[in-house]
């Protein structure tokens, strides 16, 4: 009796379901469609141009008229790979800065970060700007006036000129950072060596820093990236004596050979893919949680 | 000036400042060699605060902390020779439990062989044998806090800190480390200073409860001496006396009379406070009586159940009399609704004059 009443309810309940039931069928659809044109629209424009810049690395002979290149040869990669050639050259200068750069960032960053998580500053927040200031305004501005100043003290053309602009912009990833990695390490975990005996830098060494040393690598990254990218700094200051493989992309896009451009570029692009996907690695949401706080 | 009775642990009108807030208000306690000290109170009473101060994690505004005599007040954390338990464990993340434990005897200058030997003794005290090289993020909560016991312990301290340790484990975990802490330290013999807001884990563990409030301590005693004989309504209430009656008691013959508002009344001969009190009792003081019946030296106060609740072992009833409630716990079944008597021996009352706060005497 009563199963029979529980019979009845349940086909009422699927009778009225029935129409929702297509119409959630056909929004779905829809719904899957636009997903997919989304993704298509987001892959050609990520990839359009990345697809461009290996047309023209491959082509050897492509004027105007014609939609694809006229003929295809590796003769400009041998012409960058030439052990003699101003590509290697180039980029072994730009490697260099970057390393360099990387050092003098963490140099600084390091303790400013651990002050700024740490101490009770008083101009913590004023301090955290300042490290901002050279992104806030117009670089070429600002390059100018520090190629005047470093003219005037002979750094001009120098990898070490170079090396300072680079590192000065490159500060603020690497010192913010470097403080939210700081601050993401528990207090009690310091607390903790101390109370059995060890000294505050021996702490800092073998608790604080080990910790920290995720977000730090990833600020070493940025700045690393950055500099290898920086084009602006580097041309006020050090051309003509130093050529980095931005400035040298430039040059070889400006004298129309866009074949060299597009194998530079790749090029650039190979060390950002890799510490990407090392940086996705190393910062944890902990560490992101706390940037610019 | 080094006597034979030195304290382990003397903490002499200990100030501690937030900024412009004070937190502790000249605290003073001393604790022997050995003994164990458990310090209770709610969150904010600055308990946690006093356990940090004593390790040197604080500043102390004003008085002095001596351990066995040394002034030890303006000693960095390292140099206070004491270990300390965490509730957040703060085991090193990126070490190995060997690492973790054998941490304070690698500050030590001991060689490497001899740390894994030291190690793998202190974790076989704790039941941890064969764990050196596992990391200490695959470990369970319970196997953390041991690792961080033998991390204080490794460095064989005087003197061992317990901040909350066990606040953060499974309660059948919490208990079984409980009694394997208490076990240790009275085989090891360090003095231990243990923090807690669980009172019957401060009851259980402690030879001396130290109950705190509003940074000021309220009351220090052997745990039965504290839940038997609370020194102020806060203690009472905090040590579970959460009912509260007030009563007037008048000189009668050779004893006095105590008399509720609604009449009740019964003559009793020890020692109380006379004029208007406050009595503070425990769910389980009381008892259900008949609503009629006299008993000497109890106040039986007619009302209505009005909850029913079972939490295992025995009964608790709401019992409401007048516009009052109260809690009481009694073994017997009894129906809803229906008019009993709170039977109230004065014998187990807490009573405290109602225009001091402190001072109470103990019928």
């Amino acid at each position: 009796m009563s199963g029979k009443v529980q019979a009845s309810s349940a086909l009422a309940l699927a009778g009225s379901g029935a129409r929702p039931d297509t119409e959630g069928r056909i929004w779905a659809f829809g719904s899957t469609i636009l997903k997919v044109a989304g993704l298509a629209a987001f892959a050609f424009l990520l990839f359009g141009p990345l697809a461009n810049l290996v047309l023209w690395s491959v082509a050897e002979r492509w004027y105007t008229p014609f939609k694809l290149p006229v003929s295809y040869g590796l003769r400009y990669w041998e012409v960058v790979f030439r052990p003699t050639g101003d590509a290697m050259t180039s980029l072994m200068t730009s490697v260099g800065i970057a390393c360099l750069t990387v050092l003098v960032a963490l140099a600084v960053s390091i303790p400013a970060g651990y002050a700024l998580a740490r101490l009770k500053l008083p101009w913590r927040t004023a301090l955290m700007i300042l490290f901002l200031l050279p992104q806030a305004f117009p670089s070429v501005a600002i390059y100018i006036n520090v190629a005047r100043v470093f003219y005037s003290i002979g750094l001009t053309g120098t990898i070490t000129g170079v090396v300072l602009v680079h590192a000065a912009h490159g500060l603020v990833y690497s010192v913010w950072i470097a403080a939210a990695a700081f601050a993401a390490v528990d207090r009690d975990l310091e607390l903790a060596a101390r109370n059995i005996g060890a000294s505050p830098l021996r702490t800092f060494f073998t608790v604080t820093l080990p910790l920290a040393a995720p977000g730090i690598m990833a600020s070493a990254i940025f700045v690393f990236l950055e500099s290898l990218d920086e084009f602006t700094g580097t041309f006020f200051v050090g051309v003509p004596q130093v050529t980095t493989l931005p400035l040298l992309l430039y040059n070889a896009s400006m004298g129309g050979n866009y074949q060299i451009a597009s194998i530079t570029a790749l090029i650039l692009l190979v060390p950002s893919v890799v510490f990407m996907l090392v940086i996705e690695r190393f910062l944890k949401a902990d560490v992101l949680s706390k940037v610019g706080q | 000036m080094d006597s034979p009775v030195s304290a382990a642990i003397d903490v002499d009108h200990l100030q501690v400042n937030y900024g412009s807030q004070r937190v502790l208000h000249g605290v003073s306690l001393s604790v022997s060699p050995g003994e164990f000290i458990a310090i209770l109170g709610s969150s904010g009473c600055g308990k946690t605060t006093l356990l940090r101060t004593i390790a040197g994690f604080q500043k102390a505004a004003g008085g002095a902390i001596r351990l066995f005599g040394r002034d030890v007040v303006n000693t960095p954390p390292e140099k206070r020779g004491m270990a300390m338990m965490f509730q957040s464990y703060a085991l090193w993340p990126h070490m190995t439990v060997l690492g973790n434990v054998g941490y304070g005897l690698r500050l030590r200058g001991l060689s490497k062989d001899e740390i894994r030997s030291r190690v793998a003794a202190v974790l076989k005290m704790l039941n941890l044998s064969g764990l050196e090289d596992r990391k200490v993020t695959n470990l369970s909560g319970g196997q953390r806090q041991r690792v961080a016991l033998g991390r204080a312990l490794a460095i064989e301290p005087r003197i061992l800190l317990l901040d909350e340790p066990l606040s953060n484990l499974d309660a059948k975990v919490r208990i079984q480390l409980r009694s394997e802490i208490k076990a240790l330290q009275s085989r090891l013999g360090f003095t231990a200073i243990h923090v807690t807001h669980d009172r019957e884990e401060a009851m259980t563990m402690a030879d001396r409860i130290v109950v705190m409030d509003a940074g000021r301590i309220a009351q220090v005693g052997a745990p039965k001496e504290v839940y038997d004989h609370p020194n102020s309504p806060f203690v009472a209430s905090f040590m579970g006396a959460e009912n509260t009656l007030d009563l007037d008691v008048r000189p009668a013959g050779a004893g006095v009379e105590v008399r509720a508002g609604d009449g009740s009344a019964a003559s009793y001969g020890g020692p109380v406070p006379v004029g208007p009190v406050t009595a503070y009792f425990r769910d389980d003081n009381a008892s259900l009586d008949d609503p009629q019946a006299r008993v000497d030296g109890a106040i039986v106060l007619p009302g209505t159940i009005t909850q029913r609740t079972y939490p295992g072992g025995h009964y608790r009833y709401v019992i409401a009399v007048g516009d009052r409630h109260f809690t009481v716990t009694d073994d017997r079944y009894h129906e809803l609704d229906r008019p009993v008597g709170l039977r109230l021996p004065l014998a187990s009352l807490h009573l405290f004059p109602q225009t001091q706060t402190s001072g109470g005497f103990h019928a």
